[in-house]
């Protein structure tokens, strides 16, 4: 049992939350450890008071028990700081499929500049405008554009 | 940096001020759920509780791992005296504009903090501090977007903010109170300790305050509201922590 293989098996876990993405392509999982009889996978938080984390190490358990791997254990840990540049770029276009903005890269300065004109999700205009940094869910902001008059939710630029 | 046996003793206390402070704040911004004068503001302080308490969750979890015991222990089970959080955090969210100033004057407060903690020769705590010092930044940003525009906004809201700030100053001073172990925090790498602290935080807030058309009252002419770090509170914190203590034991498992 690789590393490797643990890794192609966690693509077909989801963020409970938003299922169009792994949580390999969310960048989530930063640490696999494999051996012949342990199997431990190190989650990063993407908010800290994230409520889907203990869900998603429970997922993660599942799915190794489920492919075979011996004794897999799920743990969270900040040792590795999660931020937005380390969404892969299957995982913006999953995003975006979800309906949200996704995140453009950020330098962790630059937030209100960034969320003023978020890229909307439906026909890509720039036009849009910021309704509040805060939206439904932790991750979340919304915003409304101006071209197609909907409004739409993003994934808020985070480093 | 090796850390001494003094140096985690004053880690300690400076995570369970810390933590105490996001608990008792988090749950101070909760009670907006319903009563946010738009809806927006509604789901944003929801949104900031709900940060808040997991940013607590975080500290109390570091505190066990050092040996303090459950975290939902820690967090829920202590008396007002043991709790080390600052006297601003305590207070009822009163009418909007209080709990805006509050919340202006502590999380630009806490985004320096987190950022000077990102240094810390602690690295569980420079770890989270990272982690938490990006999202803290949204706080930070709603609200200085708020005091800019309610401070230009009609003569009446300005009146309301200015008593607001004059309210709030005194409690938000507190916020920079020492611990008995600060000279141990400095000397060993911690954390640099409440003065640098406070000097950069009146430098951004009286930015903010300024350009609001707001004023900032002398700081040499006011006493800050202290005692919070050393167990000594306000009549508000005991009846808060026997609320949230008794949610706790009737559901051990309620998500907070
Ligand atoms: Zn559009």
């Amino acid at each position: 049992m690789t590393a490797e293989s643990v890794r192609q098996a966690l693509y077909e876990v989801s963020d409970p939350e938003i299922p169009t993405i792994s949580i390999v392509d969310l960048g989530i999982v930063t640490k696999i450890e494999t051996s012949d009889t342990e199997t431990h996978v190190t989650l990063t938080p993407t908010f800290a008071g994230c409520p889907a984390l203990r869900i998603m190490e429970r997922l993660v358990e599942n799915k190794l028990k489920e492919k075979g791997f011996p004794n897999p254990k799920a743990t969270t840990s900040f040792d590795v700081q999660w931020n937005t540049g380390m969404i892969s770029e299957e995982g913006l276009q999953a995003l975006k499929k979800h309906g949200l903005a996704p995140p453009p890269p950020t330098t962790g300065n630059d937030y209100a500049e960034l969320l003023k004109h978020m890229p909307c999700p439906y026909c890509d205009s720039k036009n849009t405008e910021l309704k509040s940094p805060f939206g439904p869910t932790l991750c979340r902001s919304i915003h409304y554009c101006n071209d197609c008059h909907q409004s739409f939710e993003a994934f808020k630029p985070v480093k | 940096m090796n850390i001494s046996e003094k140096g985690f003793e004053a880690i300690k206390d400076l995570l369970y001020k810390m933590a105490d402070d996001q608990l008792i704040i988090g749950h101070r911004n909760s009670e907006w759920t319903g009563l946010g004068p738009v809806l927006e503001e509604d789901i944003a302080f929801s949104s900031m509780a709900q940060d808040k308490l997991g940013h607590s969750q975080a500290l109390y979890d570091v505190l066990s791992q050092m040996g303090e015991g459950d975290p939902d222990t820690i967090a829920f089970m202590r008396n007002a005296e043991q709790f080390h959080c600052c006297h601003l955090v305590e207070y009822p969210i009163g009418e909007y504009e209080f709990s805006l100033m509050r919340h202006f004057f502590f999380d630009n407060a806490e985004l320096l903090r987190f950022e000077m903690l990102a240094d810390s020769s602690f690295e569980p705590l420079s770890f989270i501090a990272k982690k938490i010092k990006g999202e803290i930044k949204y706080h930070s940003m709603h609200a200085d977007i708020w005091i800019s525009q309610l401070g230009s906004a009609s003569e009446e809201s300005k009146i309301r903010m200015q008593n607001a700030l004059n309210e709030t100053f005194p409690l938000a001073l507190g916020v920079f109170e020492k611990g008995i172990f600060e000279d141990v925090l400095k000397s060993e790498g911690i954390f640099e300790g409440e003065d640098v602290l406070k000097e950069r935080w009146m430098s951004a807030v009286s930015q903010i305050i300024e350009k609001a058309g707001l004023k900032l009252p002398e700081v040499n002419s006011i006493t800050p509201s202290l005692g919070g770090r050393r167990g000594k509170h306000t009549e508000y914190l005991q009846p808060l922590l026997d609320e949230m203590t008794e949610v706790f034991r009737i559901d051990p498992s309620a998500e907070w």
